[in-house]
């Protein structure tokens, strides 16, 4: 048993994959909870759609990929705040248009080039052939989103609760989904390395709504979602190594599963 | 400490009125509110003043106005002698119960805590005072027993009370209540007629949003009618107020159209003036 948990950690490819698994999993999940809070799953999941195209474009130029991602990323993040300030359209209709454009646009620009087989790892990521340096990415949005999510929690959580009340005391309700916004954009460029655009948005909800059905307190809900993701992260990683099935699909199929579980625990609860 | 508002806070002029709104218009469609078309309102610190007018008359715009909610368009507002904005410490507002996320995961005591935020500003943690506070207001309010209970599970009531108590929990000067008795049970309404009390004696200044006009003359000082974003009337013999120190608060002249167009309404402008020698 020992030996079988152990063998795999001898390779560098699955050292480098498991932090970076959990360091992603740990981000989203804490984030996560706001997304699942706040009613924000669609726009978790349009952010991983318009990032393909940064992608796409950095990697036709020879750009950096993370930077191409995280350009779009922030560029998808204001405008979408931009367009939840007006009332012309409903927002998730014209989040649905954006998010469907410009994944077509990456999808057209993936097609220009001859092979689709590498945008594979873009679509549907591939956490064990992480490099050095996108670890120092992913580890660098950890801090960044963790710290962010601690200094501001108190002001994060009223404008969520009560917006209106946060405004009379002069709060910037604007500027704090603006930077949730943001933040989001940065953990959806991280996650992308690990599961792909397609899978994003389930590590950024499954563990929260998870979380969600097992606790009613805000910070224990951060705290239990982050450990089930990291959990889904680990024991994904072992079933793609040992199953050898995609890694990504194995991660967020572990979250759905704990998911499941916490379901039928509650049903079962309440019966 | 860092306040979340751009301005420092300041504290209150002396002698100034709590609240010198002048001639104030303006249409608010962008964000569903009612328009307003020249409303006066001035308030001496320490009066208690009711917004009396049916639904869509203005009493929510006029109170999201004076606390900062929307933008003001034409005139002037004032609040103890500074713009909007430099008090906000010192004022308090309590929205409709429908303006709050209940489904978020809070429990009471850290909902009603939240009215400290505009003294602690960023980064700061509630303190020991600050907690003191927060259980001192949820006695006042009897709500202690459900501190630890989430927001979601309250009833309507209950939900009232702890909205009150976090309003309550900031310690300010001017209150602005809107609608705080709207389809609440007999004890809540019990309890929050003695928490107004409890602010008369404390010198605080109150304005409150009400469709409720039977104890007016009781509870209130004065009252300024509200019909589709103007002043009115009242009917003949109707409550027009009282002297509250050295203002007195007088009724204004009629103006006949629009006393024909709603004659089914409680029509009266009240309206508080300074008198040199207070009667």
């Amino acid at each position: 048993m020992t030996n079988w948990l152990l063998e795999p950690l001898h390779y560098t490819f699955m050292q480098s994959g498991l932090l970076a698994a959990v360091l992603v999993g740990l981000t989203c999940a804490v984030l996560g909870v706001y997304v699942v809070l706040r009613r924000m799953a669609f726009i978790g999941d349009a952010l991983a759609h318009t990032v393909l195209p940064g992608l796409v474009i950095a990697y036709l130029n020879s750009w950096n990929l993370a930077g191409g991602a995280l350009t779009a990323g922030l560029a998808t993040a204001l405008l979408i705040g931009w367009l939840s300030e007006r009332r012309e359209m409903r927002e998730d209709t014209a989040i649905g248009i954006v998010f469907t454009g410009m994944f077509a646009l990456g999808i057209l620009l993936m097609s220009t080039v001859r092979s689709f087989r590498d945008f594979t790892h873009m679509l549907f990521g591939n956490i064990l052939g992480v490099t050095s340096s996108e670890l120092l990415f992913i580890g660098g949005v950890a801090i960044i989103v963790l710290t962010l999510l601690a200094l501001f929690h108190k002001e994060l959580e009223l404008t969520s609760v009560d917006p209106g009340y946060a405004a009379v005391i002069g709060l910037r309700v604007h500027w704090l989904r603006y930077l949730l916004l943001c933040l989001l954009a940065l953990a959806v460029v991280s996650a992308i390395q690990a599961v792909g655009v397609v899978l994003t948005s389930a590590l950024l909800v499954t563990p929260a709504a998870t979380a969600s059905l097992l606790t009613q307190r805000l910070t224990p809900m951060m705290g239990l979602a982050a450990l089930i993701a990291v959990l889904s992260g680990v024991v994904g990683l072992y079933i793609s190594y040992y199953g050898s099935v995609s890694s990504g699909a194995a991660i967020v199929l572990v979250c759905t599963l704990c998911f499941g579980v916490a379901w039928v625990a509650r049903w079962a609860r309440s019966k | 400490m860092i306040p979340y508002s751009p301005h420092p806070h300041q504290e209150p002029v002396a002698g100034a009125l709590a609240v010198n709104v002048v001639n104030i218009s303006g249409a608010y469609e962008h964000q569903r509110a009612p328009a307003l078309n020249g409303v006066n309102l001035q308030v001496p610190v320490g009066a208690r003043i009711a917004l009396v007018g049916s639904n869509g008359a203005g009493k929510s715009t006029l109170l999201k106005l004076i606390a900062g909610l929307l933008p003001l368009h034409q005139g002037t507002i004032s609040l103890f002698g500074h713009s909007v904005g430099v008090c906000r410490h010192r004022v308090a507002y309590l929205a409709q119960r429908s303006e709050v996320d209940w489904r978020f995961p809070m429990t009471v005591r850290r909902l009603v805590g939240t009215g400290r935020y505009v003294h602690l500003g960023w980064f700061k943690r509630p303190s020991a005072a600050d907690r003191q506070i927060v259980e001192q207001v949820m006695a006042q309010l009897q709500i202690e027993h459900l501190a630890e209970r989430q927001i979601g599970q309250l009833s309507g009531g209950q939900q009232q009370r702890t909205l009150l108590a976090r309003t309550l929990a900031q310690e300010a000067d001017l209150l602005l209540l809107d609608e705080p008795l709207n389809a609440v049970d007999v004890a809540t309404r019990a309890i929050v007629s003695q928490v107004l009390d409890a602010l008369k004696t404390q010198g605080k200044t109150v304005l409150i949003a009400t469709h409720d006009l039977g104890r007016l003359e009781q509870e209130f000082d004065g009252a300024l009618y509200l019909c589709e974003g103007r002043e009115v009337q009242p009917p003949p013999g109707s409550f027009t107020g009282v002297h509250v120190g050295e203002w007195a608060v007088e009724s204004r002249p009629l103006v006949a159209e629009l006393v024909e167009a709603t004659s089914h309404l409680p029509l009266t402008t009240s309206h508080q003036q300074p008198t040199t020698n207070p009667s």
